[in-house]
């Protein structure tokens, strides 16, 4: 899965599901303050990324990603270290 | 004592979608009832159903709001709308005010089952998402709508079976009455889904008149064979009639008694004896002789036995005076935890528009139903009282009784 591939799937589950506004989602944005999420949406993150990705995050991995690249930076790491 | 009126209903059932399509389905006795053929895939005996489509909730309420409601939690959303805006209750006034909810529901099984499977096929609770919780418990529609309407007064759920719409209002009606709350939002909702009627169905409760679906639920009429599942939900706001002049809000009908009862005696088969005390107890409490009563919504649900053994009570009762009878359920089916509510709302449709609505598919009665004075069609009559009575599985019975405002 190429990285723009991930982007895409990603942006369209946070506009989708999150209902994040599109201009919200900028790369060097910050991704927690910019979705507002509480404890109960990261769950649901949680489960949307193992449907999309056939991976399960752990919560605590949340604290290392501060923005949306990192984020997506993340999620392509998991995915290339699933592939291998 | 304080009066108890009420201000707003709403509605979400298989015979419409608001109060305007409700009230042409009942003057016109349309049903609601098809076939869900998924059912027959299932093992189920009988793919009978009330059919209603799921509102669309996407751009009225937030994710977060959504995603807590169960299916019949977004019925009961969209009643409760419909009843609060006719009872000019909005955001200000909610916030400003204790107003309570009371609803009657007994089940969230498809929220569960969905649960349980991801459990079994995942092996990760986390992966339920946030939702499900709030979803699952018997207390789903009373927890969302008290979060989404920021309700500040008594905030629980009444399960009292197929009579809990009933028992809600019933219990909102003696809060009012002994002056501990203003206003609550009472009411009763019902899931339709497959997996909330498979075990009711296996109980052999279900007509199987699959080839005629409109014909299947013909409460009293002598070739019945069982009910068919239904649901949506239907909102009654109670409220003080102190309260109610002082906002301007419109006065529908007034509550002037409640009664209850309980079988005491098999967990299914109903009895005569504790329907009929739980109507006396309403027809004390509302200080009313039952000649009086011009219109009884009998909870008939198209039982070979049930709809026989009301008769005997509505007969017991009321007798020589032979007040109009229907059940509204020939139309929509059963709707369960939702019927003592929806059955208040489809009665005060019908005492606002002067008409008795149709018992439909009545053709033929039997020796018990043909004591009753039943509507075969639409009778158009003024109706200044009436009573609905609602039974449950346990033998819990509920009877209420409404009366035009009068000052």
């Amino acid at each position: 899965m190429q990285e723009s591939e991930i982007i895409e799937i990603i942006n369209d589950f946070l506009v989708e599901e999150f209902e994040v506004e599109e201009e919200v989602i900028q790369p060097e944005n910050n991704l927690h303050e910019s979705l507002g999420l509480d404890s109960l949406d990261y769950v649901d993150l949680i489960v949307v990324i193992e449907d999309k990705f056939g991976f399960k995050v752990q919560k605590e991995d949340f604290v290392d990603i501060a923005t949306f690249n990192d984020f997506y930076k993340y999620i392509a790491g998991k995915v290339a270290e699933k592939q291998a | 004592m304080k009066r108890v009126v009420i201000t707003g209903i709403g509605i979400y059932s298989c015979i419409g979608k608001n109060l305007d399509e409700v009230k042409d389905s009942l003057y016109t006795g349309r049903s609601g009832i098809g076939i869900d053929s998924l059912r027959g895939e299932m093992g189920f005996r009988s793919s009978l159903t009330g059919i209603l489509e799921k509102p669309i909730l996407k751009g009225k309420l937030g994710r977060r709001e959504r995603i807590g409601l169960a299916e019949e939690g977004e019925y009961a959303y969209m009643a409760t709308v419909e009843a609060t805006e006719m009872a000019k209750m909005d955001k200000d006034f909610f916030e400003e005010n204790n107003v309570g909810i009371l609803y009657g529901n007994d089940s969230s099984a498809l929220a569960v089952v969905e649960a349980t499977d991801t459990i079994r096929a995942k092996k990760d609770t986390t992966l339920l998402g946030s939702g499900s919780i709030f979803q699952s418990m018997n207390s789903t529609v009373t927890m969302n709508l008290s979060t989404i309407f920021s309700l500040k007064g008594v905030n629980f759920t009444i399960s009292g079976a197929c009579a809990s719409g009933s028992h809600s209002i019933g219990m909102g009606y003696l809060l009012i009455r002994s002056g501990l709350q203003e206003q609550v939002i009472c009411g009763g909702a019902q899931e339709v889904n497959a997996y909330a009627m498979g075990s009711f169905d296996g109980i052999r409760a279900f007509s199987i008149r699959q080839d005629e679906p409109t014909k299947a639920s013909r409460p009293f009429d002598k070739d019945r064979d069982g009910l068919v599942p239904s649901g949506g939900a239907a909102t009654v706001i109670l409220e003080s009639y102190e309260s109610a002049v002082k906002r301007g809000a419109p006065i529908l009908a007034e509550v002037i008694g409640y009664g209850f009862s309980s079988n005491g005696g098999h967990i299914s088969r109903p009895d005569v004896k504790g329907p009929v005390r739980s109507l006396a107890m309403a027809l004390d409490q509302a200080k009313i002789s039952p000649k009086e009563i011009d219109y009884i919504n009998a909870h008939a649900t198209s039982t070979p036995v049930g709809d026989g053994f009301e008769a005997k009570a509505l007969d017991q009762v009321f007798g020589e005076f032979k007040p109009l009878v229907s059940s509204t359920k020939s139309m929509t089916g059963h709707e369960c935890w939702m019927a003592g509510a929806s059955e208040i709302v489809y009665s005060i449709l019908m005492m606002q528009n002067d008409f008795v609505a149709p018992n439909i598919n009545f053709e033929n009665p039997d020796a018990d139903t043909a004591k009753l004075n039943i509507a075969k069609e639409t009778q158009h009559t003024n109706i200044d009282a009436f009573i609905s009575n609602s039974f449950g599985f346990g033998g819990t019975n509920s009877s209420l009784v409404i009366r035009k405002f009068k000052k």
